[in-house]
């Protein structure tokens, strides 16, 4: 038995699905982006730097991030999602946070709070990939200082194939082993600020993932790009305009209904 | 302090009819509209936007015992989270009382107008029916969460199908029959507030923090008073009350369109 074809239809098991990108979605937010991947949906929002309460929590040397990640009561392909967080959505808000630290400079912020909310209204697998995508466009746009953005996919392994990008169908294939892998990628350095893995992967499996994580995310990085670059369109300066006519296109957004229908039929 | 300077400046605005962002008194942010299955994970979800407002409501249905004293009857829930997302002064943790105001005032607008038909969601009388969860969210809150919620919340149901039961009995949620949920009613939510001695509709935020009094009046199809909410500090005669319902039912027809 061999993993032949992709169960969504994809053409390569490296290709990602739709990816659409939005950012100032949220008006009220200092910072907001809407992320999408397949039929996962990602909003997320920034606030601050703004004071930081209880007051034992500031660090006078520098300015603090803190995740909050939610899947709305609705988002879960099964029963109703409790609303008011559980131990893995704690745990998801931490890794996020963490996969995100290592570009953003708070250090001219001593005391206060950069709050970042995820809230998912859809999700069908690589939910906080598609989170982290969203919070780094999210901070960017609140113009908190910035290194580089954070690109994230989870990779991994269906029976004898790596692939890119699993959906729910890919992460619960049961004719063969799977391993899922969410990696954040600073896309400068190629260093890696999230790894996660649930499953069962060869060392070298592994290395080709984590190589092949670092390819994708660069595709996912240029569409964050253009997002911003978009809304701050009239900020730019002519060298940058021309730059942009020379970005790689964004994925083709169409898709949906035909994947709808997939979706029906499983 | 700075409620009694946004409260001062609203109300000499409003002396002139003119409102902080060039409104008229009983006029609506624009646009009104409404998008249907924005989540495809629920059984029926939707997305209303007034203005910059944007709230989404989402339904999940499953299987449960019905009430002893309505054993052929589905059951009725709203919740409302106030999503820190949307609104730099919420946060996180459990609802608190504006949530837990907002999921009442919607809930009561649906199960008083009677707007679903919850005797076709029995499945075995007693023992098993439909139980239809209603989750608001809002997204942006840029002020009047409780028309934008009501709307939302009638519209998502509106758009729910009820999902196949397995063999075992249990509920198959990925996939969705052609069955609608039964609707028999469209409940409209509108509230009115008043500031400063004049009645207006769809505060924004700034207003909303100045508001003396808010009546949130929810109609049927042909003009049935189906609840009401007083809210804020002040007390209201009974003629103000009467001019804030015709306020409401007027306008209710504005909000029925975008459905």
């Amino acid at each position: 038995m061999s993993y032949d074809k992709r169960l969504d239809g994809r053409k390569s098991f490296e290709d990602l699905r739709p990816i659409e990108a939005k950012t100032g979605v949220v008006k009220r937010a200092d910072g907001s982006a809407m992320f999408r991947i397949g039929r996962t949906m990602a909003y997320a929002t920034v606030y601050g730097p703004r004071d930081l309460y209880p007051k034992f929590l500031q660090n006078p040397s520098t300015g603090i991030l803190r995740c909050n990640y939610n899947m709305m009561p609705y988002s879960g392909r099964g029963e109703r999602v409790k609303p008011g967080g559980n131990r893995r959505a704690k745990e998801i808000s931490m890794v996020m946070e963490k996969a995100l630290l290592p570009v953003v400079d708070l250090s001219q912020f001593p005391n206060s709070v950069v709050d970042v909310f995820v809230e998912l209204p859809q999700t069908d697998a690589g939910s906080r990939c598609a989170g982290i995508c969203a919070a780094s466009i999210a901070l960017a746009d609140a113009g908190i200082p910035m290194k580089d953005l954070v690109s994230a996919v989870s990779v991994g392994r269906v029976d004898d194939k790596i692939v890119a990008d699993l959906d729910y169908q890919e992460e619960a294939y049961e004719n063969g082993p799977v391993a899922d892998i969410p990696v954040a990628v600073i896309p400068n350095s190629g260093k890696i600020s999230l790894l996660q893995m649930d499953g069962e992967i060869s060392k070298e499996d592994l290395r080709k993932c984590l190589e092949l994580a670092k390819k994708v995310c660069l595709q996912i990085y240029e569409v964050q790009k253009q997002t911003l670059k978009e809304k701050y369109t009239g900020f730019e300066s002519g060298a940058d305009e021309n730059e942009k006519f020379s970005e790689p296109e964004v994925p083709e957004q169409s898709g949906s209904e035909e994947m709808k229908g997939d979706y029906n039929a499983q | 302090m700075l409620n009694k300077e946004i409260k001062n400046h609203v109300a000499d605005l409003l002396k002139k009819e003119v409102r902080l962002d060039g409104r008229k008194p009983l006029e609506y942010r624009q646009p009104i509209t409404v998008k249907y299955r924005i989540a495809d994970t629920s059984e029926g979800s939707a997305e209303v936007q007034i203005g910059e407002t944007i709230v989404q409501a989402g339904v999940k249905l499953s299987i449960g015992t019905p009430y002893p004293d309505t054993p052929d009857e589905g059951c009725l829930m709203v919740g409302a989270e106030l999503l820190p997302m949307s609104n730099p002064e919420f946060e996180s943790g459990p609802p608190g009382i504006l949530a837990i105001e907002l999921g009442r005032v919607v809930d009561r607008g649906i199960r008083e107008s009677k707007a679903i038909d919850t005797k076709k969601l029995c499945i075995t009388p007693g023992e098993k029916v439909w139980m239809v969860s209603i989750d608001i969210c809002p997204i942006n809150d840029a002020g009047n969460l409780f028309d934008a919620s009501a709307l939302a919340a009638l519209a998502a149901l509106k758009d729910t199908k009820l999902p196949k039961i397995n063999e075992d009995g249990s509920v198959s949620y990925m996939e969705l029959t052609d069955e609608m949920l039964p609707i028999k009613k469209h409940p409209i939510g509108i509230t009115v507030i008043k500031i400063a001695n004049k009645f207006i509709v769809d505060p924004t935020t700034e207003e909303e923090t100045a508001i003396d009094s808010r009546l949130t009046v929810t109609l049927d199809d042909d003009g049935t008073i189906v609840s009401l909410q007083k809210g804020g500090e002040e007390a209201l005669t009974v003629d103000e009350i009467m001019e804030m319902v015709d306020i409401a039912t007027e306008k209710s027809e504005e909000l029925r369109k975008a459905l």
